[in-house]
């Protein structure tokens, strides 16, 4: 009896399968997104993860950002495909000489997606929302960016939070936001502009404040309305509408009540494709319409097949670290700059790096202001850096190399073979290397923080166009990654960032990059041009070194 | 019977205490904690040691294994660090893909292999018996993973016949009520959107199937082959019994007894296979979710899911050894 049950079941199936393929599978593909008129009115995009919060203030990754971007605005932004900060929701801004008081004249007639209207008390109502977080919301875990661009909170609860550098938001007028800060910041004005720090409705925010991210034993839990579409509501050209956690899909809809160009595609909808070759081969097979992320060794493959690869200006940098606490010979400057002598960045960036690539001299790329082209330079040359080994006495030095697998970063888009170029130069100066690979995160990430690799390989991309954002991040103060204590490094560096003219500022941040190349804590490698690719009938939007591409942007050809 | 089933299940409490003293030791023995990967590049020791403080990693194993297992008795199985969700509800929301994709792998391998294994042990040494026996070689010798990446080259990406990635259609979603896809679709009237599932199921479920179609071949013809050698199956067919009953009654029931203690364990192991091939094809499973946890030391996650998934390998057996003894009544005397 069994037997019989299986096979009748055997037998359905069979010819299930049979019709599957009798019918050619008609994949949804063929009408995918296909309006009444026959134009497709449906953009797919696919990222490398799934976001992980939809209110971008309890975020810090690139994932969340790229979905919430298109929904928030907060109240600066970037020029369309650059790096210059721009209005958005306010018109004009400005700051006191002090650098204390910001003023904001906002834009009119800007409404929410609940209906909400936009004015100067809706932007006190976020950041004095931000200021009183409460909790597990001060973790830096849920609110990095608050604390990296405001400091603290109200009432900090741990002793460790920083302390608060925001101070107040009034709303002088409906169209008039003034914040006040306690201390001039390198991150100001740049920092109004970051996603975290985007603007919701206040009746959105009033329902948020019910919700509590709690942490529970071991983890924090983010609040219900962060991960369900439907509360959060900011003013941008799309709508969040809903979010398939299942099938890893995030669905936005245009709002056609947006204040500036409406989006020209009806739905935007971002799937998540974990692995590199499933991002290239789900837009080749015609399932999704562009994504981020593409390998170098497959943008010219993509392009010979009719596919759109624009590359992004450079906004990162590569490095090699030194780890100077627990190898005594990193702390020789000799050491130090054999091994920046000793590394053929040219040949890097010429065999590694996608078409737009440059060679480092500093740690920041020249799009960013402050880039000087007066520091000290540490051309190729293998002898210069074995006479220096050995005025150092340190002629058979050898030293162990930390690099990650299985990982692919926009400024480091093969890690393996970079390394392994980087070790030749580095023992045809007479350097013994002893590699060690290790798995990105969190093995690798922990070690190189802990500055426990002799030589390791980082990067970094930038969140706006301010040399503290790049050489603030790593030289401001002491730091285990690379383990220095130098007292002309941290002042160079402490002087730009309480600097509040503009211009006196990049002047600065020119002369931190001279005393910081001087000193050489690391070696700055190269900047490279992430690549973004799009389906031969779409109009992309237009690339950001920033990462920040707008999707209302785009249109099918 | 049911005190076979009673035995069983009790057995199952130290077995899973065991392991999750296992597994938590292990996971503290891993070099890295989640607070990195929550932080990425820039994570500053300070940032790392006060996330380890909120997340109370900063506490000995013993205290944490303590709340760990405290929660679990109030069938809370913590909060993932990734996604900051309860595991629970991670679980829940993927654990129907994966069991979804193991039922059509497991489908396939049995129906189209229990045929294949009769036919070409009762053909041997004909071009079906050939054919079947070195297929299944190959089968077996295929990596899983290369076969899923084979598949999706050839029907999703150069053929376009089926989808490259995902559960359903981009804006296909079929109204939940079981998390099954397909079967969703069926209740709510949604056929489309059961059809769309069964489409995206197909290359991944072949893919997973290889290995435990090629078992299943090779076992059933071996088995086949040994009954029909059997003294019964010979008087049966000299006493002049219909054919068709002595290939059934006799043959096939007595021969399939191994294979269905093969096919549990194979339903058991390929959960662990779902993996890799959840990942090649985006499945959105717990595979995948399992994979990014581990990059992420996702504790609480893995610990729960590798909880669960021992108790489904031991259910599986339970199960196995319950058919069993109704197909085979010896079993039950012993």
């Amino acid at each position: 009896m069994r037997i019989f049950k299986s096979r009748a079941a055997g037998a359905v199936v069979t010819a299930l399968a049979v019709a599957l393929i009798a019918t050619g599978c008609s994949s949804e593909r063929d009408e995918k997104g296909g309006a009444a008129d026959g134009a497709k009115d449906t953009f797919v995009f696919g990222g490398p993860g799934d976001p992980g919060s939809l209110d971008p203030a309890l975020a810090s990754d690139g994932e969340t950002f790229r979905v919430t971007r298109q929904a928030f605005e907060a109240l600066l932004a970037h020029e369309s495909g650059g790096s210059e900060l721009a209005p958005a929701l306010a018109e004009k801004w400005s700051s006191d000489p002090s650098g204390k008081v910001w003023t904001f004249n906002l834009r009119k007639d800007v409404t929410f997606h609940d209906g909400e209207k936009f004015n100067a008390a809706a932007v006190c109502a976020n950041y004095d929302h931000w200021f009183n977080w409460k909790g597990t919301y001060q973790s830096s875990a849920v609110s990095y960016y608050w604390q990296t661009i405001m400091g603290g909170f109200a009432k900090n609860e741990d002793p460790e939070t920083p302390k608060a550098n925001y101070k107040s938001c009034t709303a002088t007028d409906d169209s008039t936001a003034v914040i006040e800060v306690n201390e001039p910041s390198a991150n100001l004005p740049g920092g109004f502009s970051l996603q975290a720090l985007a603007i919701h409705s206040p009746k959105a925010l009033q329902e948020y404040a019910k919700q509590d991210a709690t942490a529970k034993g071991d983890a924090i839990t983010y609040p219900e309305y962060s991960q369900v579409a439907g509360t959060v509501a900011g003013t941008g050209p799309y709508k969040i509408a809903k979010w398939n956690k299942g099938n890893k899909e995030v669905t936005l809809e245009r709002f056609d009540g947006y204040w500036g160009a409406k989006a020209k595609i009806k739905n935007l909808v971002f799937r998540t494709l974990d692995t590199e070759d499933g991002r290239r081969q789900a837009l080749q097979a015609g399932d999704i319409d562009g994504y981020d992320l593409v390998a170098p060794a497959d943008v010219k493959t993509l392009e010979s097949a009719g596919f759109q690869v624009p590359t992004r200006d450079v906004f990162n940098i590569f490095y090699v670290g030194m780890s100077q606490e627990k190898n005594k010979a990193l702390q020789k400057p000799e050491v130090r700059q054999a091994i920046a002598h000793a590394i053929d960045r040219e040949n890097l960036v010429k065999t590694q790096l996608p078409e737009g690539g440059v060679a480092a001299t500093q740690f920041m790329p020249d799009t960013v202001a402050g880039y000087s082209d007066a520091v000290q330079k540490y051309p190729f040359d293998t002898n210069k850096a074995k006479q220096l080994l050995g005025d150092a006495d340190e002629s058979g030095l050898k030293i162990e190399f930390c690099y990650p697998t299985e990982v692919t970063r926009p400024y480091m888009p093969a890690p393996q073979d970079m390394f392994e170029l980087m070790k030749a130069d580095l023992e045809k100066a007479g350097i013994t290397v002893t590699p060690k690979p290790m798995k990105w995160a969190p093995d690798y990430l922990d070690a190189t923080e802990a500055g426990s690799c002799a030589l390791h390989m980082l990067g970094w991309t930038g969140d706006f166009n301010d040399g503290y954002n790049f050489i603030g991040t790593w030289f401001a103060e002491y730091d285990k990654q690379w383990g220095f204590k130098d007292k002309n490094v941290f002042a160079a560096l402490k002087a730009a960032s309480t600097e509040t003219d503009a211009t006196k500022r990049v002047e600065l941040y020119k002369k931190a990059n001279e005393t910081v190349m001087a000193y050489l804590p690391g070696v700055p490698i190269s900047s490279s041009p992430p690549a973004i690719a799009f389906a031969d009938d779409v109009n992309p939007p237009k690339v950001s070194p920033l990462t920040q591409e707008n999707f209302a942007e785009v249109s099918f050809k | 019977m049911l005190r076979l089933v009673a035995r069983r299940l009790l057995q199952l409490i130290p077995t899973l205490l065991g392991l999750s003293v296992l597994l938590f030791l292990w996971l503290n023995r891993l070099p890295g904690g989640p607070a990195s990967a929550i932080l990425g590049e820039r994570a500053t020791e300070a940032e790392v040691a006060r996330i380890n403080r909120a997340l109370g990693l900063d506490e000995p194993v013993w205290v944490q294994y303590g709340r760990f297992l405290k929660r679990i008795f109030q069938l809370d199985l913590g909060t993932s660090t990734q996604t900051g969700q309860p595991v629970w509800d991670e679980f829940t929301l993927r654990f129907p893909a994966t069991v979804e994709l193991s039922v059509a792998a497991i489908l396939i391998a049995v129906v189209v292999g229990v045929p294949l294994g009769y036919f070409a042990a009762r053909r041997r040494g004909s071009w079906l018996d050939v054919t079947a026996v070195s297929g299944s070689l190959l089968g077996i010798c295929i990596p899983v993973f290369f076969l899923a990446l084979l598949l999706k080259g050839l029907f999703a990406v150069n053929l376009g016949i089926f989808p490259s990635f995902g559960r359903l259609s981009t804006g296909i979603d079929a109204t939940r009520v079981t998390g099954f896809a397909v079967l969703d679709g069926l209740l709510t009237g949604e056929f489309d959107a059961s059809w769309d599932a069964i489409t995206h199921l197909v290359l991944p479920a072949v893919a997973l199937a290889s290995i435990p179609l090629a078992v299943i071949v090779r076992m059933t013809r071996a088995s086949v082959l040994e009954v029909l050698g059997e003294d019964y199956v010979r008087t049966a067919e000299s006493k002049g019994l219909d054919k068709r009953v002595v290939r059934v009654r006799h043959v096939l029931r007595n021969a399939l007894l191994p294979v269905i203690t093969a096919v549990g364990l194979l339903t058991g192991s390929l959960l662990s296979g779902a993996v890799l091939t959840e990942s090649v094809f985006s499945f959105g499973g717990i595979g995948s979710f399992i994979r990014t946890s581990i990059d992420a030391r996702d504790y609480p996650v893995l610990v729960g899911f590798i909880l669960f998934i021992a108790l489904v390998y031991v259910l599986i057996n339970l199960l196995v050894d319950v058919a069993y003894s109704l197909i085979d009544p010896r079993v039950r005397v012993h």
